[in-house]
């Protein structure tokens, strides 16, 4: 028994018991091209259009896309585009966030290649239409840490993903940033994208810069990746920082940010080693000026600095004030370049940022969260998606998680905006739920919510405004007067999500 | 009354450019408001530019008015600037 | 003492949000000839209709000698203006005259001595009459130097360090001690340099200014941190402070510091006092 020939009626046996067939060794050649030459007739590389159709994507499936270009983003309406040339029906489109530059998808929509889409926000024309009514079927819109767990729950279920990339391999090995000469673009953390590319059923990888294989360190890895689209432009990263994200001059901005630096100092949290996260106005981001100040006169350093991180939170960070850095999206290209250069600045999924169903969740060891609001009512619920004019026009973010998760969330808004009251007496339509808020800042003064009344006292006794919520209610309405109620029909344009997947509110067209 | 076309105010934030010309007599008060909160304040905009101008004793009238989120006292200061150049009386002495 | 332009309705609703102690607005040089009229009405509805809290309202109008000085005055007692500010003062006779005219108007709506007067000098002669206009009226609550105009009429230009201004800014600063009034300094209107401003500040506060013009809410807090209460001024606030405390505890509406009855005004700036002495820092939070 000692030649395999002699061992062959054993190996039958074996088989049998487990189940398996016996070992074939025909055509089992090693290839021997060279790996370089090899690596380019990889079989994930491909044509947009042969990924689509490899890809076995039908009518009335489920396409996704991340929105880590912002503004910039060219992914959406090319990839929309070539599946509305294909004859595609019936799609429903599942991106983390849709924003200006998406107005081509209103063609695709009237056209019927769109019928359903879910997003954290909606932005520009597409969100003026579809706050009219544009489509049959109501928006269903997440919270980021939402999105992430309705993934991987089953609940949002992707068919295939659509992933844009700064750079990938022939494999599909793809992160946000590209370490060789040819990088055409960057966007950083790739957060919002990695929950597609771990539970979609197909994922496209769409890159404007093909490296040679190994392209590591990546975030995302070829084992979740069937197809490898090279592509001229995936997104324009001079307009990742675009939007709301600037330093601010006005005083007004100004003004809310001292403030909101005062209760952060004032707050009890503000002790070393805690943990920050501050959203994209302006307010909240000169507020970090003040708060660096202030940890250098006391010697404080904050464990970590979790978002949304921008060059502000990078240079703490250099400087040594800020221990880690956890970013699920990279706001500015300062931001990008140092998580491609930094180990100790770390990206993670839209899950490990924000997941409810996830208790190692970064916003669960989050001390403090700076926000800001376009609404905010008696109740201390806020609304960042609908404008008070009735029409769709902010996203949900991750608000609705870090204000739940956290230890202390601050809300940041001024009392008017022009003649528009930001404190009412119930907010257009419910985001945040007022449990989850503990204090809202004005430039009229600061409420806090009564079930945090040690907040208060302390505030109080630092010598801040601290005030009824109702009265800042109030004396909006002195100032600008009765609002008239908006001229909502009946039908629903878009449905809200809470974070654990229950139904929270319904936005309804607005007519005029 | 005789009216000649005039106007007041800006189109920067928190102001309301107002522009008044002459209308037949008799034939009232026209107002053309474009209001960046006209959804939530397009009557009350009308009502305190209608008030004023009636103030005035100004009835017959066009008024185009630019609102850009001004408050009620602004959009009386401007239509009463307005009324008094295209009326050319003035508020302080009659 | 914060400068808004009198034709800027958006800077007007809102300015008294940063807390400056209180609010110039404008119908003189930050206002067009063509728009006198619009921005008289628009700083007249404001005043009128804006509930600036406790800040004090100037209103800086134009001189009498010009179409507008008048109606401006009119406008500006009849919309309840705490204070009239006179550009270019040069005379107490002027200071008269404009007297004169508020007088006039208040005796109309039934309200006699209710406006102030504060009178901006702005060249050598108001500079050589400073004291006769600071005593020209007993409506006199302050008197301001404006150095832009000062300078020019000087036949020489504003540098950094002032010395330019030095004359103008002591005899004003005697003058309205003299007088028992207010002696404010003039603008600093480079916004890119806050270090300078600083060093401005500390000066004229050393010189014994009681503030500072300012053209933009950012140089609020500068202005606060200087002219921080003195630990004097804390030491008797924290008095009354208590006193309150105790009469509350006593359910007495009555409030006496050594004895003696404590009148409201008295108790309004001790919580002021308090107030910029914990926005400076120099009471921290909890203590008191």
């Amino acid at each position: 028994m000692n030649t395999l020939k002699d061992r062959a009626a054993d190996i039958k046996a074996a088989a049998q018991t487990l189940d398996k067939e016996v070992y074939n060794y025909a055509g089992k050649d090693k290839v021997t091209t060279p790996r370089r030459e090899f690596q380019s007739r990889s079989p994930k590389l491909c044509s947009l259009e042969e990924a689509i159709r490899r890809s076995g994507l039908k009518d009335g499936m489920t396409i996704s896309f991340h929105h880590h270009f912002r503004g910039g983003d060219k992914v959406v309406n090319m990839v929309v585009g070539k599946l509305a040339e294909m004859g595609y029906k019936d799609l429903q489109l599942a991106a983390s966030s849709l924003s200006d530059v998406h107005a081509p998808l209103i063609e695709h929509i009237r056209n019927g290649v769109i019928t359903g889409i879910s997003t954290s926000g909606l932005r520009g024309e597409l969100a003026n239409e579809i706050s009219r009514g544009l489509m049959e079927k109501p928006v269903v819109f997440r919270s980021h840490g939402g999105r992430g767990s309705a993934i991987a729950s089953g609940d949002l279920h992707i068919d295939v993903a659509f992933l844009g990339a700064s750079s990938s391999d022939p494999l599909g090995n793809a992160c946000g940033y590209s370490r060789s000469e040819n990088a055409k673009s960057i966007c950083g953390s790739l957060g919002y994208a990695l929950p597609d590319a771990q539970y979609a059923d197909k994922v496209v990888i769409l890159t404007d810069d093909l490296v040679p294989y190994p392209n590591v360190p990546n975030s995302i890895s070829e084992d979740q990746v069937d197809f490898v689209v090279e592509v001229d432009s995936v997104g324009d990263s001079s307009k990742i920082s675009s939007g709301a994200i600037r330093d601010s001059k006005n005083p007004r901005d100004i003004l809310l940010a001292q403030l909101a630096a005062k209760v952060i100092i004032n707050s009890g949290y503000f002790k070393d080693g805690f943990s920050i996260q501050t959203g994209t106005g302006g307010a909240s981001l000169a507020a970090v000026k003040y708060i660096r100040n202030e940890m250098i006169e006391r010697g404080i350093k904050a464990s970590y600095a979790l978002g949304g991180i921008t060059a502000h939170m990078v240079k703490m960070h250099q400087e040594g004030l800020i221990d880690r850095l956890i970013d699920v999206q990279s706001f500015d290209k300062v931001a990008a370049e140092s998580l491609k250069n930094d180990m100790t600045h770390k990206e993670v999924s839209a899950c490990e940022y924000a997941s409810a169903d996830e208790p190692g969740s970064a916003v669960h060891y989050l001390d403090i969260v700076i926000l800001s609001a376009l609404e905010a009512d008696v109740n201390f619920n806020v609304n960042v998606l609908v404008g008070s004019d009735g029409i769709i026009r902010g996203a949900i973010g991750g608000h609705p998680d870090t204000a739940a998760d956290s230890a202390l969330s601050i809300i940041v808004c001024p009392l008017l905006r022009g003649r528009i009251p930001c404190v009412v007496d119930e907010v257009t339509t419910l985001i945040t739920p007022g449990s989850t808020v503990d204090v809202i800042v004005t430039e009229y003064g600061i409420a806090v919510n009564p079930r945090r009344p040690e907040l208060a006292d302390s505030l109080r006794e630092a010598g801040l405004k601290v005030v009824d919520i109702r009265s800042l209610k109030e004396k909006a309405k002195s100032i600008i007067g009765e609002p008239d109620s908006l001229p909502f029909g009946d039908k629903t344009v878009g449905i809200v999500m809470n974070r654990d997947g229950s139904v929270q509110d319904v936005i309804k067209n607005i007519e005029a | 009354m005789n009216l000649k076309p005039a106007h007041a105010g800006t189109l920067e934030s928190g102001d309301i450019l107002v522009q008044i010309s002459p209308a037949v007599d008799g034939e009232g008060l026209t107002v053309n408001l474009d209001s960046s909160v006209a959804f939530q304040f397009g009557n009350q905009i009308k009502k305190v530019i209608s008030e004023t101008l009636d103030g005035l004793g100004v009835r017959d009238a066009v008024v185009n008015a630019t609102d850009k989120g001004a408050l009620d006292c602004t959009i009386r200061a401007r239509v009463t600037a307005a009324a008094v150049r295209a009326t050319g009386k003035d508020v302080w002495k009659d | 003492m914060m400068f808004v332009p009198g034709n800027n309705p958006g800077m007007m609703a809102d300015a008294h949000i940063y807390g400056p102690d209180s609010i110039m607005l404008d119908l003189e040089d930050s206002v067009t000839m063509t728009e006198k009229d619009t921005a008289r009405l628009l700083v007249y509805n404001a005043l009128k209709t804006i509930d600036y809290g406790d800040t004090e309202m100037v209103v800086r109008i134009n001189p009498l000698n010009t179409p507008y000085g008048k109606k401006d005055i009119e406008a500006m007692v009849k919309a309840g203006v705490h204070v009239i500010r006179m550009p270019k003062t040069e005379t107490a006779e002027e200071v008269v005259e404009v007297e004169r005219e508020i007088e006039k108007v208040e005796k109309e709506i039934g309200c006699v001595g209710r406006t102030k007067i504060m009178a901006a000098i702005e060249s050598a002669l108001g500079v050589v009459n400073a004291y006769a206009i600071a005593t020209a009226s007993p409506r006199m609550m302050g008197i301001a130097l404006g150095a832009e105009d000062y300078c020019a009429n000087l036949k020489t230009q504003r540098t950094p360090g002032g010395d330019e201004l030095r004359l103008a800014r002591e005899t004003i600063v005697v003058a309205a001690r003299a007088a028992g009034i207010d002696a404010l300094d003039t603008v600093y209107s480079n916004l890119n340099d806050m270090e300078t401003f600083r060093q401005e500040v500390e000066f004229i506060h050393r010189l014994g200014f009681d503030g500072k013009s300012i053209i933009n809410p950012r140089q609020i807090e500068i202005v606060n941190e200087v002219f921080a209460p003195s630990e004097k001024a804390i030491e008797k606030a924290r008095t009354i402070i208590a006193a309150i405390k105790e009469a509350e505890k006593k359910g007495s509406g009555v409030i006496a510091v050594n004895g003696k009855m404590v009148d409201r005004p008295v108790v309004i700036r001790a919580q002021r006092v308090i107030e910029l002495a914990k926005a400076s820092g120099i009471i921290k939070e909890g203590e008191l």
